[in-house]
């Protein structure tokens, strides 16, 4: 076989598709469900609106009051990440899974198109309610309050990082909508690690509170005022979370290739 | 071309389809014929790349689906009746596939008006009824303009029109030069659109003729053929549902 053929025989296995048809797909699939809209803007509303509220019932002058103001992640990140889960285990109750195979069959691209394309816009929109959120909370600020700016020591470090971590949670739960595949357990396994995990073992050990996503969010990224127990950098902390994201999308694609569609 | 050569699939204790091999060839409709759960749904999985077999390999036009370079150009399938979101619409779930193979969008409209959905195309599919979601589902098969076509029960649940139109489609197609690949486990509907017969039974090869040729073996009618060839596997499915499953 001379060079020239082995080329034109390697040309024609290589498949013709490659990250950007897989992640066109996952854009027009996720522009063309209402429901993504809906949970989407819902995530970005329920959390500037806690925020605005946090905002409102701030009155020691001494509080973190960029950290209050950004409380509403803690509810947010529940849409954001159920949204995640859905994004994966709703093409498998509806079946879409099947066309989406047979048009992609190399699977751990249909994963990666959906984390390029979802991670994006889960960004976008954990960005816009963190940045809504500080606006509006330190609007209703009372005037005994004083206001922080986006300009003072670490506040902006603590705006940008709380959005990452809502697009992170979002990513979280696609690997878990893509390791258990049904929405209704998935969504629980969600619910439960965020919130449930953080009570049992978090309230036990103030070290494995640096490790549970729900708690890192409160006590590092979104703090402005160092809090006991979280010694270790914020960027480190954020770092554990997307540790987390990779592990579990890791898992997903290995069962995605392994398991019968 | 589909090639399936020594296909095997286990499901636990249960061999789905044991050691399979046949050809579907070109420019004809091949039914896939045999008894509910005989493993003709899981085969045609198989030869999709959906389901990973236990053992041989089918080919599309003589590789593997898996490696195929612009899969929706080389075939088309329709395994189930909603493959698809309820909340999305004909179209948009149309537009999805064709851009994951660098299908142009012309051809979304093109497909919408071969299976006469153009008027329902923004419509959420979800408020499809069945012969609908049906025609979406072909014109999802349809979207590459492949040569090969798979068609799992394509007339189940339809009415007569439905019916008469899958058949005209499928012949059509074949007509087209394509291979047509079409299960059903109705042996009248079967006798009026396919050339060509593969009939299985607990996952194993039982014919692969014609449909005249089957028929002939039991005076011209292919439904005590079909009965004969089957009867084996019938009963053994029988006695081990006895033997307590």
């Amino acid at each position: 076989m001379t060079a020239t053929t082995l080329q034109q025989t390697r040309a024609a296995e290589r498949p013709g598709y490659r990250l950007r048809h897989a992640a066109r797909m996952e854009w027009i699939k996720l522009r063309s469900l209402r429901s993504t809209t809906w949970i989407l803007a819902a995530g970005v509303v329920v959390t500037i609106a806690l925020g605005t509220v946090a905002g409102l019932n701030t009155s020691d002058p001494k509080s973190d009051v960029t950290s209050n103001v950004l409380s509403g992640v803690i509810f947010g990140q529940l849409l954001l990440g159920v949204l995640g889960v859905l994004v994966m285990s709703s093409e498998y109750s509806s079946g879409t899974i099947r066309a989406t195979l047979a048009a992609i069959p190399r699977r751990p691209l249909v994963l990666t198109g959906k984390a390029v394309v979802f991670g994006t816009v889960a960004l976008v929109a954990g960005e816009v309610a963190t940045f809504g959120s500080f606006l509006a909370g330190t609007a209703a600020l009372r005037s005994s309050v004083p206001r922080p700016s986006l300009s003072d020591p670490a506040v902006l470090r603590a705006v940008v990082m709380a959005g990452a971590y809502l697009a992170l949670i979002a990513l979280i739960g696609l690997g878990i909508g893509a390791i258990v595949r049904h929405s209704a357990p998935a969504v629980t396994t969600l619910v439960g690690g965020l919130f449930v995990l953080p009570l049992v073992i978090g309230a036990g050990s103030r070290t494995a509170g640096q490790f549970m996503p729900e708690l890192i969010v409160g006590n590092s990224l979104a703090a402005v005022q160092p809090v006991e127990g979280f010694g270790l950098s914020p960027w480190l902390e954020l770092g554990i979370v997307a540790l987390y994201a990779v592990v579990l999308l890791g898992v997903g694609r290995a069962l995605l290739v392994r398991r019968d569609a | 071309m589909i090639d399936a050569r020594d296909l095997t699939k286990r499901y636990g204790a249960t061999l789905a389809v044991d050691r399979l091999s046949f050809s579907v060839r070109p420019g004809a409709v091949t039914g896939f014929l045999g008894p509910n759960g005989s493993g003709k749904s899981t085969t045609m999985r198989m030869i999709m790349g959906l389901d990973a077999p236990d053992g041989g390999q089918a080919r599309i036009g003589g590789r593997p689906y898996q490696q195929a370079r612009w899969p929706l150009r080389e075939a088309g399938a329709l395994l189930e009746a909603r493959a698809f979101h309820p909340g999305r619409t004909g179209r948009g779930h149309l537009r999805a596939l064709a851009a994951a193979n660098a299908v142009p969008g012309s051809r979304v409209e093109e497909v919408l008006g071969m299976v006469g959905l153009e008027s329902a195309a923004d419509r959420r599919a979800g408020t499809y009824s069945l012969g609908m979601a049906q025609r979406l589902g072909i014109a999802a098969a349809l979207i590459g303009d492949p040569g090969v076509l798979l068609f799992d029960e394509p007339v189940n649940g339809l009415d007569p029109e439905g019916v008469r139109w899958i058949r005209q489609l499928m012949r059509r197609l074949a007509a087209e030069g394509r291979t047509v690949f079409m299960s059903s486990h109705l042996i009248s509907e079967m006798a009026q659109t396919a050339d060509r017969l593969i009939v299985i039974g607990a996952g194993h090869l039982l014919a692969d003729t014609t449909v005249a040729e089957l028929s002939a073996r039991a005076g011209g009618n292919l439904e005590d053929a079909f009965f004969a060839l089957t009867a084996d596997s019938a009963q053994y499915r029988a006695a081990t549902a006895e033997g307590g499953f």
